[in-house]
């Protein structure tokens, strides 16, 4: 008798135990998505795909205080606005079609301008691939009634699913009965069984998370420069044409840059981890600079100055907490919207078929921050690659020769041009482009390019060769 | 002008894709319509269906080695991104779950086709 009543109160005592860890979403279990650009709608958006498709009725709350309506900092997410060629694909596979109205130039060719000359990459297969958006409503005076936000757009499939978008600034994150409490704006709050911080890395929220238990270290950043400046459409398409203009200069501390057309603005955008305002206009008065930009081109009539990740966070989850996006892990300099997708898709991915322990999370969503991680490390060492030849006349002239001859030969293989296409455009893993720097063939055609860099010649503007039929 | 600013257009009636022709990519219209078409036993072709904005064709290529079944043809202007095998299939070995929309879509038209099978079954009872 006594060891039956013994077994009953064990077995009650292992039933609490294991409810109390129980860290598996069940119906009516509550989400918190802390921002509402890519990174939480992406999560928030597969959260709900993946809940319907096994019958979970879940509820999910995605706080984000601006409203993507609104045109200048008060709608905008800080963001150059490219979603790259691999991610337009995946999200078309995914269902996903980015309409016109989000969409403000299709890019179908990357420009690469330096001194010595310039070269026109055309996209592998000759359409339009690449996304040139607007993250809010487009800059401070803008009012394009033909504009919609792409952060926007996804927050309305979103809430097409059934999320709710809370208009509250988050002022704290607290763990409370070992589920994460968040404290609003006017004062209340609200108990959820998982948080997803999605705020990126220019919101406060981010400073909070050290109150909660774990190790949540901020990850390293530095500073980019976003500016829109105004022309008309016909000008830009004359000047710019469908093309993303980047540029290899050897200024002092540039790194690099890119101007982007988009409707009636261009947007250039400047990433390095030594930007200042001199260096901004020594880069906007270069004379390779001046030719390119639209010659009624106003003043610049937005700016911002966010911050941009650089570096992993330590451990971007634990149990009932996951980051995704730049709040977490995101890709070096390119392609961050890309990166928001993965990691929201796996954190989402992780938190309905596994659960949302720590170690949930460690097992189903690290490994793709990982791969991540491990790819940022070989761009490092592609960027500084970078840095060194686009420093010298000699290494510049070679790259572009090369980039040349394959660009105006039909049947030539386009070593270089792959390369600075994948590179500019963030279209292919680091560990690719860096596998395709160690081919034969692009080792011998860049020697080839050298040795006849070395024999004077006049500038050369290359035209790209013919369409493919 | 076509809805969709992505992809590449395609002039009302020119073919995107021909049956018979071995592919390696699979396509997803952007804007407009397309209509898919199957040579006829009695020669010409036979029309199966038009698609439009988020369908998508061509699927079978990234699966398997055969030749494509069908010919797609623009209907009107249509604008229509292409997607590569290879980046598809690697990005599906990343994240199995990718696959699930085109399995989907691939469930679908099995059924529509059972359900054509017996109609034409039924008709010549």
């Amino acid at each position: 008798m006594h060891s039956t009543q013994k077994s009953v109160a064990d077995s009650f005592s292992d039933f609490v135990e294991s409810e109390e860890k129980d860290f598996t979403l069940r119906d009516g279990s509550r989400i918190a998505v802390v921002g509402g650009g890519p990174a939480g709608s992406f999560f928030s958006y597969f959260l709900l795909k993946m809940a319907q498709a096994i019958d979970l009725e879940l509820e999910v709350d995605i706080f984000e205080p601006r409203s993507f309506g609104y045109c200048g900092p008060a709608g905008c997410n800080h963001c150059g606005g490219i979603v790259s060629e691999s991610l337009v694909q995946t999200l078309a596979a995914e269902g996903i079609v980015l309409p016109r109205s989000v969409v403000q130039r299709g890019v179908e060719s990357y420009v690469v301008h330096m001194d010595v000359g310039d070269v026109t990459i055309e996209s592998p297969v000759h359409e339009r691939r690449i996304a040139a958006l607007y993250r809010g409503n487009g800059p401070r005076e803008g009012g394009d009634s033909e504009l919609e936000s792409f952060d926007g757009y996804l927050q309305n499939l979103v809430t097409g699913l059934g999320a709710r978008v809370v208009p509250e600034l988050i002022t704290g994150v607290e763990h409370r009965d070992d589920r994460p409490y968040l404290k609003y704006g006017d004062g209340k709050g609200g108990q959820y069984d998982l948080v997803a911080m999605a705020a990126g890395v220019n919101s406060n929220i981010i400073n909070m998370l050290n109150e909660l238990p774990g190790d949540y270290l901020p990850p390293k950043t530095t500073r980019g420069y976003i500016c829109e400046f105004r022309s008309t459409k016909e000008e830009i398409l004359r000047i710019l044409g469908r093309a993303v203009h980047v540029f290899l200069l050897d200024i002092p501390r540039f790194e690099f840059a890119a101007i982007i057309p988009k409707g009636q603005f261009v947007t250039v955008v400047m990433v390095g981890e030594d930007l200042d305002q001199e260096l901004v206009h020594a880069f906007l008065n270069d004379p390779v600079v001046r030719r390119t930009f639209p010659t009624n081109a106003t003043p610049c009539v937005c700016s911002c100055s966010p911050l941009i990740n650089l570096g992993a966070r330590k451990r971007p989850y634990g149990d009932r907490v996951v980051m995704v996006g730049d709040s977490g892990i995101t890709r070096l300099y390119k392609d961050g919207i890309g990166a928001a997708f993965r990691t929201g898709k796996a954190a989402a991915t992780s938190a309905i078929f596994h659960g949302v322990s720590a170690g949930d999370f460690e097992k189903h969503f690290w490994p793709t921050c990982r791969n991540i991680v491990n790819d940022n490390r070989v761009g490092k060492v592609m960027f500084a690659t970078n840095a060194i030849m686009k420093n010298s006349r000699l290494t510049r002239k070679a790259m572009l020769r090369m980039a040349q001859k394959e660009q105006e030969k039909e049947n030539a293989r386009p070593h270089m041009s792959t390369l600075l296409w994948n590179m500019f455009t963030g279209s292919a893993p680091y560990v690719e482009m860096f596998r395709g720097t160690l081919r034969p063939g692009f080792i011998y055609n860049l020697l080839l390019s050298v040795g006849a860099a070395l024999v004077p010649g006049r500038k050369k503007t290359a035209q790209p060769r013919k369409k493919a039929a | 002008m076509v809805g969709g600013a992505l992809g590449k257009i395609y002039r009302n009636g020119e073919i995107i894709i021909e049956q018979g022709q071995t592919g390696d990519s699979m396509f997803v219209v952007q804007g407009g319509r397309v209509e898919v078409l199957q040579n006829s036993l009695k020669g010409g072709l036979q029309h199966l269906a038009f698609l439009d904005s988020g369908d998508f064709f061509g699927e079978m290529a990234v699966f398997e080695k055969e030749v494509r079944s069908a010919t797609v043809r623009a209907a009107g202007e249509a604008r229509v991104l292409r997607i590569d095998k290879k980046a598809l299939l690697t990005r599906i070995r990343e994240d199995p779950l990718l696959a699930v929309n085109l399995l989907k879509t691939m469930s679908h038209r099995i059924r529509h086709l059972n359900e054509e099978v017996a109609r034409h079954r039924k008709t010549h009872l």
